[in-house]
């Protein structure tokens, strides 16, 4: 049986080693030297794609890049324990979530250049595209859990959120939903100590994981910067939801290194110091530290890691940059499913008064 | 953990038959939404419906009377009381293909909701290109007119009206109710659908058809001197004071707008070539008001059509009052008539 009120599950440690846990193990035996460094692979190609996102955004290629420098185990560590016809509705930062579920670069950066609200079709991948209201997403997967649960299957919705969004209404409304329909969602919450300049202790006084149960709901507090027990976590509510077991919460304890967004500067309100702490955390670098000692990582090996990295990011970059603007009046495209009179005549009047400048209706002179 | 009772095991499962409306029956405008409903749901088996009160109670006006009992727990959804989570459950559903109609129960009760149905609703299918559709129905009884608490008289339409990719509608009598919830439910796009609360027990001729396309306008009385144009409660006003102006030598067409978003236009711009005079009621606060817009545009279109200023006849611009003032709130025959004065120069 799994003990839903423990401190923090921990199973890999700072210094990189295999800590036991007999009720945590069972769920992550899989996980050999080949599983693992292929969870070190995508944790350093997403890492290496949110540097270049973020280079991209200094160059003036990108808008606005929310970096997730730091989070690498808490995303790919769930991402890859769910199946492919499970459901993800994130917020707006789990890009190497959508990494995981296989969205092509080009369109996870696609919003943050301004060329779209959404990257990608969210039934290819069974992956929403991110969400800015903070919070209004765990709706949108309770919902969706709903639905699976009448559609009698076993498919499950998982929705991430951070520290902030479990201060919203929204958030403690899924769960009150959640839990009254014993709905198969799990709440994935990234405890990433900082909803822009406010540390977490604003939010709560207790740790957040302390919330669920009072909504009937138990939940796991892990450490987020740990790939294996990020994934043993998610395995065991995922389980629960595909059995009938109803919702679970998790709580990944992680940090965010980097800034909010491209546009905040953690300078003004976070002491250098505690960046340095949880620098000796890094989710890479304990890995790195395991898969040396299991001694799967050769200079070979690492090498040609690097590779795929720098591939994944020099696509990114040609994909970002080769993207075409969209035309004008795409503008009016899909405000509904169906034609609507006052829409089609404003972009009737806006295509007449492009073409009184001589410029056509796709843009060009 | 303790467990809970599930909705899916409550007792009545399929307990009753449900028997569609198949022959011409007079209704009240309440139980005409009922049989659109039932009729919507045998229909298409991912309609479902969510909201507080819903299920044993059939609603605090009965609009969803029996449902519960027909098609069982699973689709008639008895939510916990919130309405945020409502609608964006509903947006959930909604992304696994169900039809999802929510109802929120007084009209005052929807802005816990706004933010779901602003930023989610209206916005999805723009947002992913149209890859997710949102075929939503929210079902607000609205307006005045009952003698009721504060929060529970409001005609929030504009703010709707004023939010691109939401469809909206007001029904005025059983037969449209019937039509028009069934047509709500059956458009992809999330439509708001507008029920005047002190009209529900108003009984009418339905007929269990589809009839006109929702988006369209009806002249429910035809005239050549004034168009007056409103929705919901008071289209039946509206009409009455047709019939008083008739006698006195003013022949009003009465427009019937239905669809509040889009606005039929096509129907009122006839209607005001032909007349050159345009009064617009509305129980919905003045400014910013769906008249305003109204006339704006008609003013664009006809300027040259016009023999008087277009006229707007509203609530005031004061949150709803106490129930022992909405009479002096409330646009009624006398203050419609007053407005049809104006227009034709009379005072």
């Amino acid at each position: 049986m799994i003990d839903f009120s423990p401190p923090l599950v921990q199973l890999l440690s700072i210094d990189g080693e295999r800590m036991p846990r007999p009720d945590f193990d069972s769920w992550v035996d899989d996980l050999d030297g080949t599983a693992l460094l292929a969870l070190y692979r995508d944790m350093l190609v997403v890492r290496r794609i949110d540097t270049e996102a973020t280079a991209l955004q200094r160059q003036g290629e990108l808008g606005l890049w929310p970096p997730l420098l730091g989070q690498e185990a808490a995303q790919v560590g769930s991402a890859r324990a769910l199946r492919s016809d499970d459901f993800i509705f994130p917020s707006y930062r789990e890009n190497a979530v959508a990494y995981c579920r296989g969205v092509n670069l080009t369109d996870i950066v696609k919003v943050w250049r301004g060329n779209a609200q959404s990257g990608w079709d969210p039934y290819t991948v069974n992956m929403a595209t991110p969400n800015i209201i903070i919070g209004a997403q765990t709706l949108h997967a309770t919902g969706w859990a709903l639905g699976a649960q009448r559609d009698e299957i076993d498919a499950v919705a998982i929705t991430y959120f951070g520290d902030g969004a479990t201060s919203q209404g929204d958030v403690n409304e899924a769960m009150v939903f959640a839990a009254s329909f014993q709905a198969p969602v799990v709440f994935f919450c990234q405890n990433n100590q900082w909803a822009i300049s406010e540390p977490v202790g604003v939010q709560a006084h207790r740790n957040i994981a302390d919330r669920a149960p009072g909504f009937g709901i138990p939940s796991l507090r892990i450490d987020g910067n740990d790939v294996i027990a990020v994934m043993a976590a998610t395995r065991i509510a995922l389980d629960r939801a595909r059995t009938g077991g109803g919702p679970t919460f998790i709580e990944a304890v992680t940090y965010r290194m980097g800034p909010h967004t491209t546009a905040d500067d953690p300078t003004r309100y976070r002491d250098p110091a505690e960046l340095a702490e949880w620098k000796t955390r890094d989710p890479l670098l304990r890995l790195h530290r395991l898969l040396t000692s299991l001694g799967e990582i050769t200079p070979e090996v690492e090498a040609a890691t690097q590779a795929i990295a720098d591939a994944a990011a020099a696509e990114l970059r040609a994909g970002c940059i080769g993207m075409p603007d969209p035309e004008p009046l795409s503008v009016f495209d899909h405000v509904y499913s169906t034609p609507n009179a006052t829409l089609e005549r404003q972009r009737a009047d806006y295509a007449g008064y492009l073409t009184s400048f001589g410029t056509q209706s796709n843009g060009t002179v | 953990m303790t467990t809970l009772m599930t909705h899916t095991s409550l007792p009545g499962l399929d307990a009753q038959k449900p028997v569609p409306l198949t022959e011409t029956k007079t209704l009240s405008m309440g139980k005409a939404i009922n049989e659109g409903l039932r009729q919507a749901m045998l229909d298409d088996p991912k309609v479902v419906l969510l909201g507080e009160d819903i299920g044993a109670l059939g609603g605090v006006f009965r609009v969803t009377s029996d449902l519960l009992a027909q098609f069982g727990a699973r689709r008639v959804i008895d939510t916990p009381l919130a309405e945020s989570a409502i609608i964006g459950t509903a947006v959930g559903l909604a992304y696994r293909g169900y039809r999802p109609v929510c109802e929120i129960q007084f009209d005052g009760f929807i802005f816990p909701g706004f933010d779901q149905i602003v930023s989610q609703v209206a916005k999805f299918h723009y947002r992913t290109q149209g890859a997710v559709r949102m075929p939503i129905t929210i079902r607000v009884p609205f307006g005045g007119g009952i003698g009721a608490a504060e929060h529970h008289s409001e005609s929030p339409e504009a703010y709707f009206t004023h939010t691109s990719g939401l469809r909206v509608i007001a029904v005025s009598n059983a037969q449209d109710a019937y039509s028009l919830i069934r047509q709500a439910i059956a458009s992809d796009d999330p439509v708001l659908y507008f029920e005047p609360k002190r009209r529900y027990h108003v009984k009418g001729e339905v007929v269990p058809e589809l009839g006109a396309p929702m988006e369209q306008a009806v002249i429910v009385r035809p005239g050549t001197d004034v168009t007056l144009l409103t929705y919901g409660a008071l289209v039946s006003t509206a009409k009455d004071a047709a019939l008083a102006a008739f006698d006195e030598g003013v022949s009003i067409e009465v427009i019937d707008l239905r669809s509040l978003s889009p606005v039929d236009y096509a129907v009122v711009e006839a209607s005001v070539r032909k007349t050159g005079r345009l009064v617009v009621t509305h129980e919905a606060a003045q400014s910013g008001g769906l008249g305003g817009e109204i006339i704006a545009t008609i003013t664009e279109r006809c300027f040259s059509y016009l023999e008087a200023a277009p006229v707007r006849v509203t609530g005031f611009d004061v949150p709803y009052p106490p129930a022992k003032l909405e009479s002096h709130h409330l646009p009624d025959l006398d203050r419609i008539l007053d407005g049809v004065d104006r227009v034709m120069g009379r005072r």
